[in-house]
């Protein structure tokens, strides 16, 4: 299956992947939308910076995928080897926060839930909003 | 292969779900003393504080069983295991043949013995969603909650009441709150949290003697109350299989393939003893993720794929009123800690490991430290300052890194 990879000896640390990631999972038409009046849409990629390197970190869709197993609500499932979240059955207790060893779900404090990469399969742009946002090409989407 | 089932919660749910990835055909029989369609027992408290809808406390969805090609038989109780004959025999005197068997029964509320506890006008427990149900229909704003417990569900109790505008005093025995998770520091700040939204709490005592609308504690103090809710423990349903001459401890014995130690019958969840790779003891880890776990490498071996299941630690996720706690793991051994306001961070290692963490406020991430200590990893091989900083991949070398993130297999 294609996953989203990172290059980590590429990433410019520039977080330009969060920003597109969070717009387009936002349902808002574009960026400016998205950010609109102070909105703050939850970005389900993230950066870590550090020295000399920087890389990006989203849902493995790991075949362990201790996420699915453990949630109370039965929110999270596999769809065609993508692991999914239904947000209106999420009740942000973070089980699978705790149990993710990537670190890979985010936590959106204002809903109350959590929200996770679903390789952009469930909106409008229909391949990984991340890879094509990247202007370093460190993000990848392919079968390892 | 004909599969019987006793229970229909998470480990239940876990085994269906581990059979069917090998065995998509055999028969599966769920049989429930609860009347329900599956539903998430944690979730009870959510949907009495009206969180979680009627439709969304199901675990699974309505086409479950169809699905998976499970016949059920709800609100029928399961009264013996005949091991020898391999059937199982219902209250109502019918049997229930069986190739492969999976006990999944759970726990059920210990209510200790109380003085006066026949006199109590309205007594509840907090287990099921008839539970909650039944509390649903009796409470009012303003109404007096007694809660006997200030553990995980006595707490998730107080929450879910406090919605109401009940008037909450939550007794326990012990001097803390939580002790099953936080440490000393940790709970006084969540016990601080709580009372901030209106929960009291009278710590290191018991009640003496029940009245109908009060209670006297050994401490000479009186609460009065509308109702009562006994949340002091839970203990496992372990009887079907010791007195069908299964060996039973604090819970029901279980090698790695989650078989007990009656031929062809299985066990998981609440009902059984896991080992405690943190600490390396014997207990019962009564949390879903285990059970679901359990169930499905039950399920698989059930069905004839053999495998094991390892590495089970003490693990909770869990938030009162909004401030979150994530644990796991055990505590014994060099502390690391740090605090700030409601934030708080123990980190605990031992023997070159980290064994277990309170993360309290800031959660993001934990799962990282979860995983570092179910895999065991060398923490010479980690950046200490950036592991106590905060959960991240950056800690790990460059090659863990392109194991785990960059699909790299070694």
């Amino acid at each position: 299956m294609k996953k989203v990879y990172v290059n980590e000896d590429w990433c410019l640390g520039c977080h330009l992947c969060e920003f597109t990631c969070a717009a387009a999972n936002s349902g808002a038409p574009d960026m400016i939308k998205a950010f609109a009046g102070g909105k703050k849409p939850v970005a389900r990629i993230q950066i870590e910076e550090g020295d000399k390197i920087n890389f990006a970190v989203q849902c493995r869709h790991c075949d362990a995928h201790p996420c699915v197993k453990g949630c109370i609500a039965g929110a999270l499932s596999v769809q065609d080897g993508v692991i999914v979240c239904d947000e209106e059955k999420c009740v942000g207790c973070y089980t699978c926060v705790l149990s993710c060893p990537y670190g890979a779900i985010v936590i959106d404090e204002a809903g109350h839930k959590i929200r996770k990469c679903d390789l952009c399969t469930r909106n409008s742009h229909g391949e990984p909003a991340c890879v094509k946002a990247c202007p370093n090409n460190a993000i990848v989407f392919e079968e390892r | 292969m004909n599969y019987v089932i006793i229970g229909n919660s998470a480990a239940a749910i876990g085994t269906i779900e581990g059979i069917r990835q090998v065995d998509k055909t055999g028969k599966i029989t769920v049989i429930s003393d609860e009347k329900y369609h599956t539903y998430s027992r944690p979730l009870i408290s959510y949907w009495l504080m009206g969180k979680v809808t009627d439709r969304n406390i199901y675990y699974r969805g309505a086409d479950f069983y169809e699905k998976n090609g499970v016949e059920t038989m709800l609100d029928a109780r399961v009264t013996k295991i005949d091991a020898a004959a391999k059937n199982v025999v219902l209250s109502d005197g019918n049997t229930v043949p069986y190739d492969k068997l999976m006990v999944a029964t759970g726990s059920k509320p210990f209510v200790p013995p109380m003085n006066g506890m026949d006199k109590i006008a309205s007594c509840h427990t907090f287990m099921s969603y008839d539970s909650v149900k039944a509390i649903k229909a009796e409470v009012k704003p303003g109404m007096k909650v007694l809660i006997i417990g200030a553990g995980l569900i006595g707490l998730k109790a107080a929450e879910a009441l406090n919605e109401y505008k009940a008037d909450i005093t939550v007794v326990d025995m012990a001097d803390r709150i939580l002790p099953s998770i936080l440490d000393v520091r940790a709970g006084s700040i969540m016990k601080k949290h709580i009372e901030s939204k209106g929960t009291k709490f009278i710590l290191g005592t018991s009640v003496d003697e029940f009245s109908e609308h009060s209670a006297k504690l050994k401490n000479g103090a009186t609460v009065d109350f509308d109702m009562v809710i006994i949340a002091v423990g839970v203990r496992p349903n372990t009887e079907l299989v010791s007195e069908a001459g299964g060996k039973v401890e604090r819970g029901i014995i279980c090698d790695l393939t989650q078989k007990t130690t009656l031929d062809d019958v299985y066990a998981a969840g609440d009902c059984t003893v896991s080992h405690d790779a943190s600490s390396g003891t014997d207990k019962i880890l009564a949390l879903l993720p285990n059970a679901y776990m359990q169930g499905e490498v039950a399920g698989k071996n059930m069905a004839g794929e053999e495998t094991k299941y390892e590495n089970a630690i003490p693990m909770n996720a869990i938030g009162f009123f909004g401030l979150h706690i994530i644990t796991a793991g055990s505590y014994d051994g060099e502390e690391y800690v740090e605090e700030n306001g409601n934030n708080y961070k123990k980190l605990v290692f031992r023997d070159g490991l980290l064994k277990g963490f309170i993360l309290m406020g800031d959660v993001k991430r934990a799962g990282i430290y979860t995983s570092m200590i179910k895999e065991r990893i060398d923490l010479s091989d980690v950046d200490m300052d950036m592991l106590k900083e905060r959960p991240q991949m950056m800690m790990f070398s460059k090659s863990r890194r392109e194991e785990k993130l960059g699909g790299i297999k070694r």
